[in-house]
């Protein structure tokens, strides 16, 4: 019996990792996802028997069932915690509350890295609880230890940018590099001095060091650059739980941090295309800077704005044949999609063909338009990828831009004296009429004027999204 | 020093990773993010472990690592659960209109 449980733990773990690597190959297609994520929770739940199964086979010394209930208690209690904040949470706040769960992750791994160093032969890691910890386990967690308290506080920041607690404008200040350089110096330093002498005081500071290199690596980047930041911290998380693995040898752990980090790793990519800019590029800083880079156009180039109000739009759009809506985050902040949705339903109704187009980085994490758009009904096959829709706009009645704007700026393409030149941008330009639904008439998020304003197509409605989208609803109804 | 067995698995894994993940479509990233965030959490194994087997010796008594232990166990739980419900209700957003699945990355 006993030895048929200990044969278990391995077993469970090979077939833990197996319904991981499906969950995320579920998500190739809307229609398998759901399995998909069925198979993660299960192979959860194979992964969290293990440390039970394994606690059974000690030899028992004490009566410590207190322990048993006391995890079940504990995890009882985070799981309702869980459940509340994912039923609760509204959509509009996604992006920060991912950012919340990794810093949870992050801050995990710090504990867990303590509980280690507290007791090493707890974990089967040294023979007694005298023995110093082996150095290559060490140099594990102390990296370990590291990527998580990175994560932590890193991601903290991002949820206070994201949740508005955190001016989203870019801290920089004079010698920024050097301070960050010197930091990360020091934490290598800590981890080698610690490699080599285990004293608490040292793995303390390599803590401390790292929570402080999480704060002041994220202060600085701005809010449009969130995507590709949430991204990295996903990457991170899952480092720092491959960290873990390494420490304590444990094979589903590593499986799991490589899957994770990897993965992160590939969305900070994607999202770092869609604005041809290196990831370095974007955690030194460089877009977004403030006063100093608004490439403001020539008065040749800028002319007369032409500004409608909503019953006009209504009238233009009533004409149209084709009509496509290009979302950005000015519709997630007015919580604009159920009014979009609607006034699509309308115009289909008329025969008018209605489509949608995401830029990669539209919006404030990877696929935040697709989940708003998904919430208020639209159907996922009315919406397209840039690259897949790009060419169609040039027999476009009409584009409605709502709340977006440097992911079309034209002058990504034409000017490279733009900050943003390169960028993969929307080529609304070329669609008969551009109707551009923006808060103000100021410039995007890199500080770049947007040509398209001045054009002799483009529309300008001044106003809330949400607002000017019912407006024109209104004008359509009657 | 090193172990050559966990390093392999360490880089096969990052490779399926790679690989899985380069066909998510991109209008799933969002529930991927999510759900990654939750298996993530499955350190929640090794803090249970310092809970459940940390000082099972009656000698020392209760000590610093099941407290930590504890605590982790705390946030992964919020975590596993969070993520896990999150995803399914965003998929379920996808679902309910599901058509036909995506042609494109097959």
């Amino acid at each position: 019996m006993m030895q048929m449980l200990s044969n278990c733990i391995p077993l469970l773990t090979i077939v833990a990792s197996v319904l991981f690597i499906y969950t995320l190959r579920g998500l190739s297609t809307a229609a398998t996802s759901s399995n998909g994520n069925l198979c993660g929770m299960i192979g959860m739940a194979m992964a969290i028997a293990c440390p039970f199964l394994h606690y059974m086979l000690l030899p028992s010394q004490n009566d410590a069932s207190w322990q048993v209930l006391g995890s079940w208690a504990v995890m009882g209690v985070g799981g309702i915690i869980g459940l509340c904040i994912a039923r609760r949470i509204d959509m509009a706040a996604l992006p920060q509350l991912v950012a919340a769960f990794h810093s949870l992750v992050g801050l995990a791994a710090v504990f867990i890295a303590c509980a280690v160093f507290a007791a090493p032969d707890a974990f089967g890691i040294v023979e007694s609880a005298y023995n110093s910890i082996p150095m290559s386990n060490a140099t594990e967690m102390s990296i370990g230890a590291a990527i998580g308290a990175i994560t932590f506080t890193g991601s903290v920041v991002a949820f206070g940018k994201l949740q508005g607690l955190i001016s989203g404008k870019p801290l920089r200040y004079r010698g920024q590099h050097i301070v960050n350089l010197s930091i990360a110096i020091m934490t290598a330093i800590a981890i080698i001095m610690f490699i080599i002498d285990q004293a608490s005081w040292i793995f303390c500071a390599v803590i401390l060091l790292s929570l402080i290199i999480g704060y002041l690596l994220i202060m600085p980047i701005g809010g449009a650059d969130m995507p590709v930041i949430v991204s990295m911290l996903n990457s991170y998380s899952g480092w720092a739980a491959a960290g873990i693995g390494f420490t304590l040898e444990n094979n589903l752990l590593i499986i799991v941090g490589a899957l994770v980090g990897t993965s992160g790793a590939i969305l900070s990519n994607i999202m770092c295309k869609g604005m041809n800019r290196s990831l370095m590029n974007v955690v030194l800083g460089g877009l977004g800077g403030g006063g100093d880079q608004v490439a403001a156009l020539d008065s040749s180039v800028r002319g007369n704005v032409k500004v409608c109000n909503p019953e006009d739009a209504a009238f233009i759009i009533s004409n149209a044949g084709s009509v496509i809506v290009v979302p950005g985050y000015g519709m997630a902040v007015a919580q604009a999609q159920h009014a979009i949705k609607e006034l699509a339903d309308i115009l289909k109704g008329e025969g008018t063909t209605v489509k949608y187009a995401i830029h990669p980085v539209a919006g404030r994490m990877p696929g935040h338009m697709n989940v708003l758009l998904a919430e208020s009904n639209i159907p996922y096959d009315d919406v397209f990828e840039l690259d897949d829709i790009n060419h169609e706009f040039g027999a476009t009645d009409v584009v409605i831009v709502v709340g977006a704007n440097d992911i079309t700026n034209p002058s990504a393409k034409t000017d490279p004296t733009s900050p943003i030149y390169g960028m993969p941008v929307l080529d609304v330009e070329k669609a008969k009429t551009v109707l551009f639904v923006k808060r103000s008439l100021g410039s995007g998020y890199a500080g770049v004027d947007n040509p398209l304003f001045y054009r002799e197509n483009t529309m300008m409605i001044l106003g809330d999204a949400r607002k000017v989208v019912e407006g024109i609803l209104k004008a359509i109804k009657e | 020093m090193l172990n050559a067995e966990m390093i392999t698995i360490f880089i096969l894994a990052c490779f399926v990773g790679y690989y899985v993940v380069l066909k998510v479509t991109p209008a799933l990233h969002a529930p991927l993010m999510s759900v990654t965030n939750a298996i993530s959490s499955v350190i929640i194994v090794v803090a249970l472990d310092a809970v459940l087997v940390g000082l099972h010796d009656a000698e020392r008594g209760v000590g610093a690592s099941v407290w930590f232990g504890a605590f982790a166990v705390l946030l992964a739980a919020v975590n596993i659960v969070g993520g896990f419900m999150l995803t399914r209700r965003m998929l379920s957003m996808f679902a309910s209109k599901k058509k036909r699945s995506t042609e494109k990355r097959s």
